[in-house]
């Protein structure tokens, strides 16, 4: 049986859930330094599965977590609300001046730069995403969004 | 997350924080600040090298502290980033728009 939790998309939870990878990726004997960049990408997910993907009422969301080989720990997060592909946000400027400097857009950017692979699927009414990540983040200089991530 | 005032030096403002800045605990970063800054502290060194964690809310806790400090000619200066929390800033392009410097004792000097 594949580890899976499902709780409400509520801030309150966000540590439980945070926490339930986090325990994943130290019981495949990742280094710390790479758990910690899976508790970021996985954080970011969940805030914005909080903050968009039930506008009118609640709703749940579930991660599934498992270790691909000794060295790949793979999630799916998947919510019931609104269709919406995380991974179609633009990057943020990140050479922007100080004056000109936003934060929208850099949580998902986050996400793409610490998982080694995304994916996003629609399942019925379900939106599905597919984060994998190596044991040492793969080098992402110059490799950017377009080389690794599919729909 | 803990926060808290572990002096003054030169003028400066120093707060220590240690643990994780994420989405829940960044707004606690935020009120702080915002109630020092209310008691009229404008010039503050922020003392990172316990903290372990930061994802984009406490960048936003940062950015948007910096923001209401350049408004009242004041000034922030983190220090001692360390590890996950050096790279994200680093990342996001944040170490170039937000003076970070290695210590307390240098950003007194360099700030």
């Amino acid at each position: 049986m594949t580890p899976e939790i499902t709780s409400e998309a509520r801030m309150e939870r966000l540590e439980q859930l945070v926490q339930f990878v986090a325990r994943h990726a130290e019981a495949a004997g990742f280094p710390i330094r790479r758990i910690k960049e899976i508790e970021l990408a996985t954080e970011e997910v969940l805030v914005n599965i909080v903050s968009y993907a039930y506008p009118d009422n609640e709703g749940p969301v579930s991660i599934q977590c498992w270790a691909d080989n000794a060295a790949r720990l793979v999630l799916e997060i998947s919510d019931n609300g609104v269709p919406f592909n995380l991974l179609d946000v633009p990057d943020p400027d990140v050479t922007a001046r100080f004056s000109d400097r936003q934060v929208g857009g850099l949580g998902i950017f986050f996400v793409k730069q610490m998982a080694d692979e995304a994916r996003y699927r629609r399942e019925g009414d379900r939106n599905i995403l597919m984060l994998s990540f190596d044991r040492h983040r793969q080098d992402s200089k110059g490799r950017g969004y377009a080389g690794t991530v599919q729909k | 997350m803990e926060i808290e005032n572990t002096g003054k030096e030169d003028g400066y403002f120093i707060v220590t924080v240690t643990g994780r800045m994420d989405a829940t605990t960044a707004p606690e970063f935020e009120a702080y600040m915002g109630r020092w800054i209310g008691q009229g502290e404008v010039q503050f060194i922020v003392d990172f090298g316990g903290l372990e964690y930061i994802s984009s809310a406490g960048l936003r806790s940062i950015l948007t502290t910096t923001k209401s400090l350049k408004a009242k000619q004041g000034k922030l200066i983190l220090c001692a980033l360390r590890d996950t929390v050096k790279e994200v800033f680093e990342i996001s392009g944040f170490s170039t728009i937000i003076p970070v410097y290695d210590s307390v004792e240098v950003a007194v000097k360099k700030g």
